[in-house]
């Protein structure tokens, strides 16, 4: 007999693997890794705005890191600095305040479980934000597939053939807050990025479109949290980091087919 | 007849400076034109106003009803992170019969590529597929924006060899935006030549005389394009000249 929690833990890891297979795909392919480790990053100054007003999480991360993203595209149109450094400055700026106003509080919020993912104590409100936002990510980017394969191929072939590029950079960077926002509680602030890159990265070696791409990086990304929640249950370890290490895993076997491969 | 696409003194403005001002030009059926200009000199940003990408703050663009313009872009560096096969590129956003795919390839040759990963590609071959895209759908009009840049001289002597073969079996019109105007001087009708406002523009052989293309491009460049003349008129029309 399986018990309830640990059956609510592995339908809440397959969503996120699911989301995170799509997205990452687009993480990989468009360099924006940093981009999510920095919207997570600012999350926690979203879960304190939480606590203090009182509302749900998941919403606060949302909000906070649409703001976040918005500030960082005001600032990268003014040009004084790159990306990189921006997002450097901003991500560690709400994190530090973050942590200030989560102590501040002096409430019992489980710093630790948001840093580093806490999924055995996912609960039912939890799982319908996942389910609800996360099959909200995978049918935008379905249906918008090929214009964002075709803009991450050659952004200006996408426009001469009628692809609104701004708006689908923008849809990105919005369904990239809401699979941060709806993933902290399963893999933690800290790790969501790595969740992100890692599947595709794996998944690329095997891939010959981009589709199977996205497809192996759902698979492996689901065998990993599966395996992931087992050894974290059985060892007592942050699901979090138990997830991402066997995710590092997954890669490590499968990157030396990449040579083998890139000769075909 | 009526032009294709036709701007009338369109003007571009970037932090104070025009960037294209009062640019007008007509590109027609047939025509076969190309825009010459230093770095800098707004030819890109004139073919982006033309495709419609980008609205000028003065002036108009006007196209024929349903003009079906074929784009091939400057540069074209593939990710490796980007699985993606060829003949998948080509169909990308674009429903056509695998016939069409097969005819395009064999048109610009690279019907032996179509099951390669895009990414391990010769620029000369990416450049050829992005030709064979821009052929899909039986476009009116090619929009080309410095196509052979990155390619060595007999890449491009290859490239521009099957644009003209191209443009003279499907009797396209041609609007480029290059520097090897030695490479298409055979071929094209009209040279634009382009620093912010059109400087000069007609026949290649009249343009490279004008004392504005040597002003723009030096003694060397016009007295070079002399010799590509020369070496034309002498092989093709077969009788003296001066």
């Amino acid at each position: 007999m399986i018990d309830l929690f640990i059956i609510k833990a592995l339908i809440a890891g397959v969503i996120v693997a699911l989301v995170s297979g799509f997205m990452g795909c687009f993480v990989v392919w468009r360099r924006m890794a940093y981009f999510g480790d920095s919207l997570a990053h600012s999350a926690l100054l979203g879960i304190a705005l939480g606590v203090m007003l009182n509302i749900s999480h998941n919403l606060a991360v949302m909000i906070s890191s649409i703001c976040f993203a918005a500030f960082l595209v005001w600032l990268q149109r003014k040009k004084v600095f790159a990306t990189d450094t921006l997002l450097g400055i901003l991500a560690h700026a709400a994190l530090a305040v973050g942590v200030i106003t989560i102590t501040l509080l002096e409430q019992r919020i489980d710093l630790h479980g948001y840093l580093f993912g806490d999924i055995l104590t996912v609960g039912n409100e939890q799982l319908w934000w996942l389910g609800i936002g996360g099959s909200f990510v995978i049918l935008l980017l379905f249906f918008n597939w090929s214009s964002l394969v075709l803009m991450t191929i050659h952004e200006d072939l996408a426009m001469a053939e009628n692809v609104r590029v701004a708006r689908l950079e923008i849809l990105l960077m919005f369904l990239m807050t809401i699979v941060v926002a709806v993933s902290i509680k399963i893999v933690g602030i800290l790790l969501i990025a790595s969740m992100l890159v890692i599947a595709p990265a794996a998944a690329r070696q095997l891939a010959r479109s981009p589709e199977v791409m996205a497809m192996f990086a759902c698979l492996i990304g689901a065998i990993s949290v599966v395996s992931g929640i087992y050894f974290s249950f059985e060892l007592d370890t942050p699901s979090g980091p138990t997830i991402v290490a066997t995710l590092a895993a997954c890669f490590a076997i499968l990157f030396p087919l990449s040579n083998f491969y890139r000769k075909t | 007849m009526l032009p294709l696409i036709s701007a009338s003194s369109v003007t571009v403005t970037r932090d104070n400076k025009n960037i294209l001002d009062n640019v007008s030009l007509d590109v027609g059926v047939k025509d076969f034109i190309t825009i010459l200009g230093p770095n800098g000199a707004g030819k890109s940003m004139l073919l982006k106003c033309l495709m419609g990408f980008f609205k000028p703050e003065s002036g108009k663009i006007d196209k024929k009803a349903q003009l079906r313009i074929g784009y091939v872009p400057q540069q074209f560096t593939s990710e490796q992170t980007m699985p993606i096969t060829v003949e998948r590129f080509l169909q990308l956003r674009k429903s056509v019969p695998m016939g069409d795919i097969i005819a395009v390839a064999t048109e610009t040759n690279i019907e032996t590529l179509l099951q390669k990963p895009l990414h391990i590609l010769s620029g000369g071959e990416r450049q050829r597929i992005l030709l064979a895209r821009s052929l899909i759908g039986d476009p009116e009009l090619l929009v080309l924006d410095e196509p052979a840049q990155n390619l060595d001289i007999s890449g491009q002597l290859a490239f521009y060899k099957l644009l003209e073969k191209i443009y003279t079996t499907r009797a396209l019109s041609i609007l480029m935006v290059s520097h090897d105007l030695h490479m298409v001087m055979a071929t094209t009708k009209q040279v634009i030549c382009l620093f912010h406002h059109i400087c000069c523009s007609g026949e290649p052989q009249v343009v490279t005389r004008d004392p504005e293309f040597v002003s723009l491009f030096g003694h060397d460049m016009a007295e070079m394009m002399a010799v590509y003349q020369h070496g034309h008129n002498h092989t093709h029309a077969g009788h003296s000249h001066d």
